[in-house]
């Protein structure tokens, strides 16, 4: 699970309305959550960002509401994966779910500018910025490795192995 | 090793003679809850995968809430795809709009949720039901189609945070002053991934309604779950309610904690949370001159019927600021007849607010109260966030009913005691 894109940085605790808005909750059409993803922290977003790129974050990405419509947003926007200094517990356990590779690096965020070309190695958790630091990610659980391979929790329980 | 309340719920859920802090668990769910956003994914998931009947009929529960009664066609298809699946696998805990609520406040009112359960919810604020000293933790609606098919739940043993309340609460100060103050001091990720107990002398005077609001808003620290130990009051409050048995638990004298938070709440005033986070407080006598176009009285935080008693008392024989609107938003059907029989209803008519039938509606700037650009609401709700209650540029500051009812007759953020 290899990425290489451009990033674009966003700071501390971006909560779930800031990445898809609860007036776009009356669907969970991919397309409309993907065309309005960020909408309220960047309302330009959408249609700079190409496909493949980089979310890099602050702390406590994701926090607030359950909705799995925000990883799916990102997810549908295109952007590859998101590296944050950390991720609030629902979002975390979503973007595993449904198959959004997320990494957590505490120290990536400060050497990164907004713009760079960043590259992730997600078997080996690391990413290497455009000077050629290595900033290995936080060491994921096994069973989240496996859901990340299995391309999420309903996939992975479809293959009988959940313990 | 002892264990905590927390521990000792999610262990009673597997097999294992013991559970730690940082191990994989796959748990039994009591409860498994979904709303008008979250439950269509879920359902979808769970055909896509080959589902056709859930775990257990009985254990799933399906509340129309955050859209409903319904507040356009997209959301009528929504609560159309939840209400035909209920039908369809005879959800015994399918809550139709005329008799349900918004879902937190719902299910320990109707004694679905008791004292020793393990819930999870597709819903971020099922942390609620920690007040009951059960264990309820806001999950996906990805989690919550794994639920209906296993009836089980993939989930990490938190850390506890014990969280100490002592000394005497000051007039005016509620639940939600405390766990706003909380908040304040932990920051909005303060207890990431972890359980709150909330323990101390003060638990003793809190009723069941202070304690669902601190419970529910514990995810505002990025807590996992939220939890009171049960005590006489948890017990006067369901055994009149609970058609099944329930398990009253303890945490162990040598339970080991991340951390001990001590609070004296004889300092603490009423609280506000200032835009755009929770953690952003600070006292009601600190505020400065906050000039107001909206107050919302409402939620599974605050729609309580003790919340519109609280309310009701403020504005009786007063009148909203005439340059403010103040909606009243009931938290569920039993509540909202409740407050039509105490006369709290017609408090609020002649004071000029709104009061509507139960609902998310504003909370989370679905219907019934959005803001337009630059405008600024005092609310009993628990987020702030940027754009939560309608335009990015609007303003919310969170605080209780006692403060939102004061500030709808003052005109600007203020307390009873300004009256
Ligand atoms: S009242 Fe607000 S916070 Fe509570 S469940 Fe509804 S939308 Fe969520």
């Amino acid at each position: 699970m290899n990425f290489t894109g451009k990033i674009w940085k966003f700071g501390d605790d971006m909560d779930t309305d800031l990445i898809i808005p609860a007036r776009y909750l009356t669907t969970s059409d991919p397309n409309i959550l993907g065309g309005n993803c960020m909408e309220d922290a960047d309302p330009d977003f959408v249609s700079k960002i190409r496909k493949g790129d980089i979310i890099v974050a602050g702390k406590n990405f994701g926090c607030g509401s359950s909705r799995e419509h925000a990883p799916i947003a990102i997810k549908a926007v295109g952007i590859a994966c998101v590296i944050a200094k950390s991720f609030a517990r629902i979002f975390y356990r979503n973007a595993f779910n449904m198959g959004l590779p997320i990494f957590e690096s505490p120290g990536l965020w400060d050497r990164v500018s907004n713009g760079d070309s960043l590259t992730v190695d997600g078997d080996e958790e690391w990413a290497k910025t455009i000077d050629g630091s290595i900033f290995p990610f936080k060491k994921m659980h096994p069973f989240m490795r496996e859901l990340m391979t299995d391309g999420g929790l309903m996939a992975h329980i479809a293959k009988g192995r959940v313990k | 090793m002892g264990m905590t309340i927390t521990e000792k719920i999610l262990c009673s859920h597997t097999d294992l003679a013991e559970v730690h802090p940082g191990m994989l668990i796959n748990a039994r769910v009591d409860i498994a809850l979904g709303n008008d956003i979250t439950a269509p994914i879920a359902i979808a998931e769970f055909k896509k995968a080959g589902g056709t009947s859930v775990f257990d009929r009985e254990k799933v529960v399906l509340v129309p809430d955050h859209f409903a009664p319904n507040k356009d066609i997209a959301s009528a298809e929504q609560c159309r795809v939840m209400r035909d699946f209920a039908r369809e696998q005879e959800i015994t805990h399918y809550y139709e709009v005329g008799i349900a609520g918004i879902e937190h406040a719902l299910l320990p009112e109707q004694g679905v949720v008791l004292p020793g359960d393990l819930v999870i919810g597709a819903d971020s604020h099922s942390c609620t039901y920690g007040a009951l000293g059960a264990f309820g933790a806001g999950v996906g609606s990805t989690d919550l189609a794994a639920a209906f098919m296993t009836g089980e739940i993939w989930m990490i043993v938190p850390e506890s945070m014990k969280i100490v309340l002592h000394g005497k609460m000051q007039k005016w100060v509620s639940g939600k002053d405390l766990i706003l103050y909380i908040i304040g001091k932990i920051g909005v990720d303060g207890a990431l991934y972890r359980a709150m107990e909330f323990t101390g002398g003060t638990i003793r005077d809190l009723t069941m309604a202070d304690r669902f609001t601190m419970a529910n808003m514990v995810i505002e620290a990025g807590a996992k779950n939220g939890i009171f130990i049960p005590d006489r009051i948890t017990e006067d409050y369901v055994k009149t309610r609970a058609e099944r048995s329930y398990l009253l638990l303890d945490s162990d004298p040598d339970a080991v904690y991340h951390s001990v938070v001590d609070i004296d709440v004889n300092r603490i005033e009423p609280q506000v949370a200032f835009p755009p986070l929770p953690s952003n407080t600070k006292g009601i006598s600190q505020v400065g001159d906050i000039r107001l176009d909206q107050s919302v009285i409402g939620s599974c935080t605050n729609g309580r019927i003790e919340d519109l008693r609280i309310a009701a008392k403020i504005l009786k024989g007063r009148k909203v600021a005439s340059h403010m609107r103040l909606i009243v938003i009931p938290a569920t059907q039993e509540m909202f007849k409740s407050a039509v029989k105490e006369g709290l209803v017609d408090i609020f008519l002649e004071a000029n607010a709104v009061v509507s039938t139960p609902t998310c509606g504003p909370c989370l700037g679905g219907y019934m109260g959005i803001l337009a650009d630059g405008e600024k609401t005092v609310s009993t709700t628990n987020r702030n966030f940027v754009g939560r209650m309608g335009h990015r540029n609007s303003e919310i500051y969170l605080a209780s009913p006692a403060i939102a009812a004061a500030s709808a007759v003052l005109g600007r953020l203020g307390s009873p005691g300004e009256l």
